[in-house]
């Protein structure tokens, strides 16, 4: 927080963790939908059949590397750049032909792009003033969104004169001011250093719980901002869509090997899997001589084959504890201090893997050999083939 | 015998930064200073009463109304047309728009008599246009007679001196964040208002400085009248040229030219005036 600016009245989400991640989608009534579209650049394509439906009152994170697509997308949404097939619909209608006005959408973007010779007020009364809104409504609601972003007593103020995280809560009461059913927000915190990121981030999920109908869509390449503020988060790369879920089931569960190595750490062990019956709920996997006991994906087809094993540092132990019945020799191969914990570096099997170990602890030390523990449920299975 | 040497150094250090200044204001002083300090004191050869007598004359305010009248109507002419080119080069793009911003620049390399020729060939009483119209309404008259008079020089300078406001404004069109225009649109604002609200204050010190500097050079124009061969329309450098060459009154023409100088340089004030005063109450990006 700058030094003057008062904070949301709500403290923020990342206060508690994990429940929103774990909270499904509260309304199923389709918004907006991505139909089967595509965009091109030139010869270049920057979006392929992308299908994606938000739910009213839902936040959407789309996620992924730098020319994803997933800006595209949204500036798609927003009408600033025409699709060359599929649709876009709105409550079912289609909207692909409207212009940027004439879909009413607030939009708040990276750099703020704030109109620098308007006073903080002028530049939250834009859109009103296209609306054509009496000067008294106007005066309402300019002070109510300042208010809401903590900025009232800035109204005279010209953006210059502010900070970024100012500035980038001036850009959000402007888009809420014209009282937006959807809210496209295009990698809002990047321009922020981080206290003031984490602080934005808590007061947009606090946003995202006050104002529960209104839909956003929230484009970003820092994974832990749409783990903490989506809804659902959905995964781009090379203009594709390859994974879509709630934040915790995408983290847990994910559906690919992309999905596991772009969210959050992970470790990747190519494994053998041998034939199962069709009933057992867990599967015994080889990892060179050793055997470990993992949960049954659901669509495991049964047929014996390679896979990956996917196992997050910080689900695996160094001590042995209650529950974690899968057993790893290894050897350690390095140790480096991350400040809340020891990054720990083995081999197993022929193979690399890394373990959050607890930083009170003295780490092992390198060339021993040790014990690693982890819970059945920890590990994760992928084909070799996603 | 080793002690003085370095203060010597050190003396011959400073020196050269006095000396540096001596080049430029010698060839200020022979180029500019002289010429303009001989122009002066030749105008006041004659004293004051010569001074009112060349500005009470009626030629001289004659002169004077013209050159205002073409210089403001030329910088307006200018500011509209480089106002609405500029606007389509850098917002509406279509085909061809970027060989017609390279035509521009070349354009600005092209000599202003040029035009009056070029015009000429369009607009003269032999030209293309009144060729083809006295041809079509069977008279020996042509129609069209505006190329020798005021109409004719402004529409010459406008024609010269718009790229010159076109370059300044899409210099500044090209500092606009994209990401503003699109804001403003997403939040309900017509063509119309974005261009108003967002692009117009964004552009005002380039337009700013675009019309004071065509209304400094066409106060000053001569080549374009000069071969367009306006003879009703005398300005203030038409004057000074038939003073000074064809009567060699050097005397009243040294009048002329100081107040010719006064009037650009008072003109000059006057924007800057303006322009801090926008900066300041509108924090102008520039």
């Amino acid at each position: 927080m700058n030094a003057g600016t008062p904070s949301l009245p709500l403290p923020g989400a990342l206060s508690a963790p994990g429940s929103h991640a774990e909270r499904e989608p509260a309304a199923s009534i389709e918004h907006i939908r991505f139909d089967g579209v595509g965009i091109r650049y030139g010869r270049q394509t920057a979006l392929s059949g992308f299908d994606l439906t938000l739910h009213a009152g839902e936040a959407l994170a789309l996620l992924g590397p730098s020319g994803s697509g997933k800006t595209t997308a949204l500036r798609a949404l927003a009408g600033f750049i025409p699709i060359a097939e599929g649709h876009i619909r709105l409550h079912g209608r289609d909207i692909s032909g409207l212009s940027p006005q004439q879909r009413g959408f607030g939009i708040v973007v990276q750099n703020y792009a704030l109109f620098p010779h308007m006073s903080v007020a002028d530049n939250v009364a834009f859109g009103l003033r296209a609306r054509r809104l009496p000067r008294a409504e106007m005066r309402t609601r300019i002070e109510h969104y300042l208010e809401l972003v903590g900025m009232r007593q800035y109204a005279r103020r010209r953006p210059l004169d502010l900070s970024g995280g100012q500035q980038q809560r001036v850009a959000l009461a402007r888009a809420l001011a014209i009282r937006p059913d959807v809210l496209l927000m295009d990698e809002p915190l990047s321009a922020l250093d981080a206290p003031l990121r984490r602080e934005m981030l808590g007061e947009l999920i606090t946003l995202h719980r006050e104002l529960p109908d209104l839909t956003m869509l929230f484009v970003t390449h820092d994974q832990s901002e749409a783990l903490a503020l989506a809804d659902r988060v959905g995964l781009l790369r090379d203009g594709e869509l390859l994974a879509l879920d709630v934040p915790k089931r995408l983290y847990d569960r994910p559906p690919n090997r992309f999905t596991a190595e772009f969210l959050g750490q992970t470790n990747l062990l190519a494994v053998e899997i041998p034939q199962h019956p069709d009933n057992d709920d867990m599967l015994n996997v080889c990892l060179g001589k050793q055997v470990l006991r993992v949960p049954r994906p659901d669509d495991w087809t049964g047929a014996p084959g390679p896979g990956w094993l996917c196992l997050r540092p910080h689900l695996l132990s160094l001590e042995p504890a209650a529950g974690m019945n899968n057993r790893l020799d290894s050897r350690v191969l390095g140790a480096e201090w991350k400040g809340s914990h020891y990054r720990i570096e083995l081999e197993a099997e022929g193979q690399t893997l890394h373990v959050e170990a607890n930083a009170a602890l003295p780490p092992p030390a390198v060339g021993n050999r040790t014990t690693l523990s982890f819970a059945p449920t920890a590990g994760w299975l992928l084909a070799r083939d996603v | 015998m080793s002690t003085p040497l370095p203060l010597r150094i050190r003396r011959g250090l400073r020196l050269p930064r006095t000396l540096w200044l001596l080049p430029p204001l010698a060839v200020l002083g022979l180029v500019f200073f002289f010429p303009l300090y001989e122009l002066v004191q030749q105008s006041l050869s004659g004293g004051a009463a010569h001074y009112l007598r060349v500005l009470h004359a009626p030629i001289f305010l004659s002169a004077l109304g013209h050159t205002l009248q073409i210089g403001l109507l030329s910088t307006l002419g200018c500011l509209l047309l480089g106002g609405v080119l500029a606007v389509l080069l850098a917002f509406v793009p279509f085909p061809g728009s970027s060989l017609l911003s390279r035509f521009i620049d070349a354009f600005l390399a092209y000599p202003s008599f040029l035009i009056a020729l070029s015009l000429t060939f369009i607009y003269g009483a032999a030209g293309l246009v009144n060729a083809s119209l006295m041809q079509l309404l069977h008279t020996s008259v042509p129609p069209l007679n505006f190329l020798y008079t005021t109409t004719g020089v402004v529409l010459a300078e406008t024609t010269f001196y718009t790229p010159f406001v076109l370059r300044l404004l899409l210099a500044a069109f090209g500092t606009i964040e994209r990401a503003q225009i699109e804001v403003a649109q997403s939040l309900g604002a017509s063509p119309w208002q974005v261009l108003r609200e967002i692009i117009a204050p964004a552009a005002l010190p380039a337009l700013l400085a675009g019309g004071s500097l065509t209304l400094m050079l066409t106060l000053n124009e001569f080549g374009i009248i000069f071969y367009l061969g306006a003879k009703g329309v005398i300005t203030l450098p038409m004057l000074i040229y038939g003073k000074a060459i064809q009567e060699f009154d050097y005397a009243q023409a040294s009048v002329i030219a100081v107040v010719s100088i006064v009037l650009s340089l008072a003109l000059y004030a006057l924007y800057r005036l303006s322009f801090n005063r926008l900066q300041r109450d509108h924090a102008l990006p520039l």
